[in-house]
């Protein structure tokens, strides 16, 4: 081999931003996310599976609905009425940011910018503390 | 050349792409766009194989019948030993950045003088015998199979480049067609597949010592006229010398400058510099030859023929080398002669005798350029210039593509130029510099039955001239390059007619005052000098 | 036509295969053994080619030269389009590297009959497209190690922040994204209308350029339309990288399309001529410096035996002419 003293730093360097993912990640253990589950409520406002592709989609429907039109309520498909919240509806039973939003988010590396504006739980009645 | 069409026909290019695919489009030879095959007589005093009599314009072309094999094994010798090859076979995106970048593309049209299909020719070869991917995929990821028709196309196509580099300029990879031209042509060698006009100087340089055939005793005759001429020029004798042992510096300049017009005027102006200075110089019969056309051929006579400067420079015991005013003469001399050839470790460092200019760019060849060392002289002051002996000369510069694109030759010879006639304008800037466009002859393609090709290709150089000629009332054309001072004024004549090419030592030999010389009525052509002719007023 | 076409179904066949496949009850195959069977040939087919290049020398320095050279003290040389020194040709070459410096020249012939003028004008739309192309291909690469590394580095998501900094839609838009299919796109329809583009365009070229845009259209519609469930790629990724494959539910077929897809570019990559990634660091032309009047390059196969016709041959071959024209000889008649 010619020019090895620039080649093979350079294969050496290649390798190791390919393998790099491999090699950190051996003996690595499975992936799991547990989020934390609400404490009383069963049911979510749509099925899980369907909450967990389109919350995003839904939460800025809402917050649209809401700012430019003033509508406060949406109904789910049984025809129950929600309160258009992320902090009071949402985060009313998911409780804890750390332990259910930010579960996913942060194992997949999202950084939605809901919460630049929203507070992570429910602010008690005005007046009250 | 009588039946050449008028220019501004010529310059209507058709850029249309045939309706058939590339590899379907067959090579058609007609006279002006091929060069005659080598002789076999040269073939055999250089040891080429396959020496015969055959034409390109017949079917048959009498190649050995194991050609193939020796295609192939050729060709694996050399990506064996050239990785520039393998890179630049297996690199190209076919972007088409070079497309429009060729001047035998700009001037002829035909899509397979575009660089990036010139060097297709050889990478579908290489693609149907070397890789297996492509071989699979056939046609379609262009690769293909050696036919006689392959030859054909390569001997046309690597025939009309130039190795100019020019597209490699402008290529991503950098990926440098004058090497693929220079690969294919040892390959084509190989099977007896070559063109005279590069054997033949070929030769003639092994044995004579330059390209001409001269041999030593008319070298000195080419010589003594000239020197002649400058004694009815300016009155003085000079006294140039040969093979002599000792001196300091051995001059070495093509052989194209002591044999026609316009480098002989140049030759000129070596020798009345030389004297100026009283430089402690000599020129050599056996080492008379600045070019290599063996750099047109293939390494090993690229070798060879370089070989003879530091063997010379050597057993005359110089001191160091100064070369003349040429184009891949100064690519070779460059960038290969000492890896070649070297170390030159019997030579010194090169330091100007007259301004103590240590020339430390050349420490380890040890070979300046003729033009560095005037460019210096001048900046010190040791030059007496009169521009006014150039008087009504506008001038403009051609840079050569091999000391421009090889080398990085610039402004020495602009500050030369300044400092020699009253008018300089440079073409556009896309024409110049880097960015030169080519002659049309070089790499071997200044031959006689090339013309009608070559003025195509010299379609972009002539219409910057023109454009300065016109725009600025450009007269004159300089240039360092011997090919350049043989292919230019045909080149100029048929594209900007009325301007006149010159080499740079001319103008600095006419601009040149000795103390105590007689005035000077005409200039290096014995054409009277503006204000002298007939008039009384001028003192 | 033929090329393009090829290429076309190519990918079409490709995409369909993995789409198909994987609804089938092929997920394993898709998911577990092509990705490792790819990632193999990629890095193998890579270093061999490497290595195959590294095998040959580079026997002569032959730098192209962009400027002006290094000659006397006060000529001013133009060190980057032409170095003289290591250092110098390391900025030539990341020059190249990073901001394609030769395509930046780029001009377009214009010849204008009519006027008698050949013109050349200026032409950086083929270097502003490829940057774009290039820049946003590795941004999305590197965007993409969100998934394969846990925790995910801070460095990648401020990369992803940056990216979706506009914050239009969920999930955010990345920049990235469009400029990437716009870039290929470019890439792509200039070969189709550019004629003499066109003229030697093969299959090779549409190819990647075709696979290229169906991963990144595939993509984008996983992320912008099916909205797939990314912590179940991100499992499947984890377990790939971690010798621990696994196959989790809940996984769209457009993820296997994406993700074969990849796999084929990997696998493709180093025979073809995408391997300009890393041969344009070998280019002979561009990472030697000019110096080769200072210093002596070395041709590993030079032939020491090659000489010159020597003067001693020369003599004897002219001598007579020689002495009678008065020219000094060393040995006399």
């Amino acid at each position: 081999m010619y020019n090895a003293k620039y080649i093979i730093p350079g294969l050496i360097i290649f390798l190791a931003l390919v393998l790099f993912p491999f090699i950190k990640g051996v003996g690595q253990p499975e992936l799991k996310v547990e989020t934390e589950k609400p404490k009383d409520v069963k049911e979510c406002i749509m099925k899980t599976e369907k909450m967990r592709d389109v919350h995003m989609v839904l939460l800025n429907e809402w917050r649209d609905d809401v700012i430019r039109n003033g509508n406060r309520v949406w109904k789910n498909e049984a025809g129950k009425e929600f309160n258009m919240s992320l902090t009071n509806t949402c985060m009313g039973c998911h409780e804890n940011k750390d332990k259910f939003c930010d579960k996913c988010h942060v194992t997949v590396g999202v950084n939605p910018y809901c919460w630049t504006c929203h507070n992570i739980s429910p602010v008690k009645k005005e007046g009250g503390k | 050349m009588s039946k050449m069409a008028p220019p501004e026909e010529l310059m209507n290019v058709n850029y249309a792409t045939p309706a058939e695919a590339w590899m379907d489009v067959k090579p058609e030879f007609k006279l002006g766009n091929y060069s005659y095959p080598g002789k076999p007589d040269v073939l055999k005093y250089l040891g080429l194989p396959n020496p015969r009599e055959w034409n390109p314009t017949e079917e048959d072309w009498k190649l050995p019948p194991d050609w193939r094999d020796i295609i192939r094994d050729g060709f694996r010798e050399l990506l064996g030993k050239y990785r520039s090859l393998k890179i630049f076979m297996d690199c190209c995106v076919r972007c088409g950045a070079c497309a429009d970048k060729c001047h035998f593309y700009i001037g002829s049209g035909d899509p397979k003088n575009m660089p990036v299909l010139r060097a297709e020719l050889l990478r579908s070869i290489y693609r149907g015998e070397f890789t297996v991917a492509a071989k699979i995929l056939g046609k379609l990821s262009g690769s293909r199979k050696l036919e006689e028709d392959v030859i054909k196309e390569w001997f046309m196509y690597f025939y009309q480049c130039t190795q100019c580099r020019r597209c490699s300029l402008y290529c991503p990879y950098g990926i440098d067609t004058a090497e693929i031209t220079f690969l294919a042509r040892d390959l084509m060698n190989r099977i007896g597949v070559n063109i005279n006009w590069i054997l033949e100087p070929a030769a003639n340089c092994n044995r004579t010592g330059n390209h001409l055939g001269i041999q030593p005793h008319a070298f000195k005759d080419m010589m003594e006229f000239l020197v002649d001429d400058i004694e009815t020029i300016t009155g003085r004798r000079v006294e140039p010398s040969f093979q002599r042992k000792g001196a300091e510096i051995l001059f070495i300049t093509p052989s194209g400058d002591i044999f026609a017009e316009p480098g002989i005027y140049t030759f000129m102006g070596y020798l009345l510099l030389f004297d100026y200075l009283d430089l402690d110089v000599t020129w050599s019969t056996y080492a008379s030859e600045g070019g290599n056309f063996g750099s047109f051929m293939n390494d090993k006579w690229m070798k060879k023929l370089n070989a003879k400067m530091y063997h010379e420079a050597k057993r005359l015991g110089v001191k160091y080398i100064i070369g003349g005013e040429c184009g891949h003469m100064w690519r070779v001399l460059n960038q290969y002669m000492d890896t070649m050839n070297g170390p030159a470790d019997f030579l010194e460092v090169p330091k100007s005798p007259i301004t103590g200019t240590v020339f430390n760019n050349a420490k380890s060849t040890k070979m300046i350029h003729l033009v560095e060392f005037t460019a210096d002289l001048i900046k010190n002051g040791k030059l007496n210039l009169d521009k006014s002996r150039n008087a009504g000369i506008t001038a403009t510069w051609h840079d050569s593509c091999n000391t421009s694109r090889g080398m990085g030759f610039f402004e020495e010879p602009r500050y030369v130029l300044e400092n020699v006639v009253e008018k300089f304008v440079d073409m556009p800037a896309q024409t110049i510099r880097e960015q030169t466009y080519c002659c049309g002859g070089g790499a071997g393609l200044n031959n006689g039955e090339f013309t009608e090709m070559r003025l195509r290709g010299g379609l972009p150089r002539g219409n910057a001239l023109k454009y300065v000629q016109e725009k600025f009332g450009v007269n004159t054309m300089s240039c360092i390059c011997a090919i350049d001072r043989a292919t230019l004024p045909g080149l100029a004549d048929y594209w900007a007619p009325g301007v006149t090419v010159t080499g740079l030592h001319e103008l600095v030999g006419n601009a040149l005052v000795f103390d105590g010389e007689e005035p000077r009525t005409m200039n290096l052509r014995q054409e009277d000098l503006p204000g002298i002719e007939g008039s009384e007023e001028e003192e | 036509m033929a090329g393009l076409m090829t290429a076309l179904l190519a990918v079409v066949a490709l995409a369909a295969v993995a789409a198909l496949g994987a609804g089938a009850g092929m997920s394993e195959v898709f998911g577990i053994a092509v990705p490792y069977v790819a990632v193999a040939i990629f890095v193998a087919g890579f270093i061999k080619k490497v290595v195959g290049w590294a095998s040959t020398p580079q026997p002569f320095s032959i730098a192209t030269t962009g400027g002006q050279q290094y000659s006397l003290p006060w000529v001013k040389q133009a060190k980057f389009d032409n170095p003289s020194t290591p250092g110098q040709t390391f900025i030539r070459m990341a020059l190249e590297v990073l901001c394609f410096r030769s395509l930046f020249r780029n001009t377009k012939l214009d010849n204008r009959v009519a006027e008698g003028r050949v013109a050349y004008g200026s032409d950086k739309s083929l270097w502003l497209f490829a940057l774009m192309f290039h820049y946003c291909f590795l941004v999305v690469f590197i965007r993409h190690f969100r998934f394969f590394l846990e925790p995910v580095p801070m460095i990648i998501t401020g990369v992803e922040f940056v990216d979706s900094i506009l914050q239009i839609g969920v999930p955010t838009l990345y920049l990235t994204d469009v400029f990437l299919v716009v870039g290929v796109t470019f890439l792509l329809a200039r070969r189709l209308w550019d004629p003499k583009l066109s003229y030697i365009s093969l299959a090779n070229d549409y190819f990647p350029l075709f696979l290229i845009l169906a991963i990144a259209l595939s993509g984008i519609y996983m992320r912008y339309v099916a909205k797939v469930d990314v912590i179940a790629i991100k499992q499947l990724a984890i377990g790939l990288v971690s010798f621990k494959p696994y196959i989790p539910p809940n996984i769209d077929w457009s993820f296997y399309m994406h993700f074969f897809l990849v796999c084929v570019l990997w696998a493709y990559f180093p025979f073809s001529k995408l391997m300009h990634l890393g041969g344009v660091f070998l280019s002979p032309t561009r990472n030697l410096p000019n110096n080769t009047r200072m210093e002596r390059y070395i041709n590993p196969w030079n032939d020491p035996s090659i000489k010159p016709h020597t003067y001693e041959e020369y003599e004897d071959d002219f001598r007579e002419k020689m002495i009678e024209a008065g020219l000094p000889v060393d040995k006399e008649a």
